[in-house]
């Protein structure tokens, strides 16, 4: 508990004390790469969650199928879970780079042409960041969803069957209501940490080129290698009022739960 | 017969596709390991010659970016055991005082902890620094144990509470009735059943705390103090540095972690899962 007074306490509130200053929000918004950085947090956020979990959706369907090579697959398919950020995402770092990386030789090989600049276009850059993520965390989901899934009694599977429902019903009337709550409660987890997701962002691109793929989780960092830590403090002070109230969500779901179970 | 092949079909025509796209990057890092520097670049599926002469540079520290890899390896794995211990004890001792000894307050520490393992550690990395900057402990390898101790506490005395809520009470009673004091009840009782959480929760604290980088950048730019996994990222600073070389540290760096990760698979998945579905 002093561990916890130490080091989450004092430091929240000497951060919130440290952004007192109302200059530095002046100059947060003054700067261009702040609208840019909210504009793209926005469509990351957008995009990678909402992809990410049609995806886990239809994979999670995929995987409760019983066969021992898909137990395989699963086991597999859940590497990118299972290793650290940096190797993987630097290796798609070099997969990509326009000059020498793998991607683009092999469509100079097949068309003749050069292929797209993947890391230093903006755009491109930044949906090549939301695909990282989605590589990086789409198992876990997919995981969580299966096990939702097989929570489900076969009983009740069984019993569409006999009164001739076809797949998409069975979906539609015995799946999707049973994990539709799991379903919304990891999308709001899911939510709250591509919000704080450093790596994919820094580790591909580092914000480049010229400051114009950030998002409000890699901001902050460059503030303070800027050493302007006034604004890197605003920066997460900014981004409060979007994640307290999704924790709160979260909390009073959770807690919910617990005083359902006792 | 026709009808369950071209199920079988449909199956095997999402696996491929989601196979590809897990391996293609594990792969590409495998394939520069083994390559040398000539050959990594020929967009060759496999090597003509492939050689490990990559990790050997590596482990004879024999390029630039590489001089201190083995006590950056040194410090890595020093910083993760030490957040994997005192993550244990922080976390066990909670969920214990909270849990068994149902001490008042219980319930607003669990609401603070869930708190901060909901807010997004990337933002907590500001105060953080600042606050490291404070104490005086910037470039100290105890900054990065302390505050990846900080971030992984709250799930840990999260899933510790819950797994002990579940041992039944007439163990503590009976305990009682003999006459142990709340420490032979922690030592003797609590410990020994709780056994597989703690190590479940032990190998989650340690495996964060070898694979963060951005904490680990931020507070720690000694060379002599900095991990492995700021030493990669040293590798960016220039844009010719040799990618064979780098795969290879990766490699290196990779492996135990998901070593560890799939020999301890079934309680991490299982803990994960279980607080997941519930709700």
């Amino acid at each position: 508990m002093l561990v916890f007074g130490v080091f989450v306490l004092y430091p929240v509130s000497y951060g919130l004390w440290l952004a007192r200053n109302p200059a530095s929000y002046q100059k947060l918004f003054e700067d261009p790469v702040f609208f840019r950085t909210v504009v793209n947090t926005i469509v990351f956020l957008l995009v990678a969650v909402n992809l990410k979990f049609i995806l886990a959706l239809f994979l999670s369907g995929f995987f409760v199928h019983e066969r021992k090579w898909i137990r395989w697959l699963s086991v597999i398919f859940i590497i990118p879970w299972a290793v650290p950020a940096i190797p993987t995402i630097f290796s798609i770092r070099f997969m990509l780079n326009p000059e020498w990386g793998v991607i683009n030789s092999l469509i100079f090989r097949l068309t003749g042409q050069d292929g797209p600049n993947w890391l230093t276009d903006p755009r491109l850059a930044m949906a090549m960041a939301i695909l990282v993520h989605i590589w990086k965390a789409l198992p876990f989901w997919t995981l969580i969803l299966m096990a939702g899934r097989l929570a489900i009694p076969k009983e009740l599977y069984e019993a569409a069957s006999v009164d001739g429902a076809s797949g998409w019903q069975k979906f539609r009337y015995v799946t999707w209501p049973s994990i539709r709550t799991l379903y919304v409660t990891s999308t709001l987890l899911s939510l709250i940490w591509t919000l704080g997701d450093f790596n994919s962002v820094y580790l591909l691109t580092g914000g480049q080129p010229a400051d114009q793929t950030h998002v409000l989780a890699t901001l902050g960092i460059r503030y303070i290698r800027l050493d302007q830590l006034d604004q890197a403090m605003a920066t997460i002070v900014v981004a409060l009022p979007f994640v307290l109230p999704l924790v709160y969500f979260m909390m009073k779901r959770l807690s919910a739960d617990e005083q359902k179970a006792s | 017969m026709n009808r369950k092949l071209l199920r079988e079909a449909r199956l095997w025509l999402v696996a491929i596709p989601v196979l590809l796209w897990t391996l293609i990057p594990i792969y590409h890092i495998f394939l520069f390991s083994i390559s040398t520097k000539d050959s990594a670049f020929s967009g060759k599926l496999w090597p003509d010659h492939p050689t490990l002469r990559n990790f050997g540079i590596v482990f004879r520290q024999e390029h630039f970016y590489l001089h201190h890899f083995w006590n950056q390896i040194w410090n890595s794995l020093w910083i993760a055991v030490a957040v994997g211990v005192l993550t244990l004890v922080v976390a066990t001792t909670a969920a214990f005082a909270i849990s068994r000894l149902k001490v008042r307050g219980g319930r607003t520490v669990m609401n603070a902890a869930l708190f901060t393992y909901f807010i997004p550690a990337a933002f907590l990395a500001v105060p953080m620094y600042k606050a490291m900057g404070t104490y005086g402990l910037l470039n100290s390898r105890w900054s990065l144990v302390l505050a990846m101790v900080t971030l992984a506490s709250p799930y840990a005395i999260w899933v510790l509470k819950q797994a002990s809520d579940k041992l039944p009470w007439e163990l503590d009673e009976a305990a009682r009735i003999d006459g142990a004091t709340p420490l032979q009840l922690f030592r003797l009782v609590y410990l020994p059943l709780m056994l597989p959480s703690l190590v479940a929760i032990g190998t989650y604290a340690l495996l964060l705390a070898w694979n963060e980088y951005l904490y680990a950048f931020l507070l720690l730019s000694h060379e002599n103090t900095i991990p492995l996994a700021v030493g990669l990222g040293h590798f960016l600073a220039s844009d010719d540095s040799p990618w064979e070389i780098l795969m290879a540290t990766a490699l290196i760096y990779a492996l135990p972690p998901a070593a560890i990760y799939y020999a301890f698979r079934r309680y991490m998945v299982g803990g994960l899962t279980a607080g997941a579905v519930k709700s």
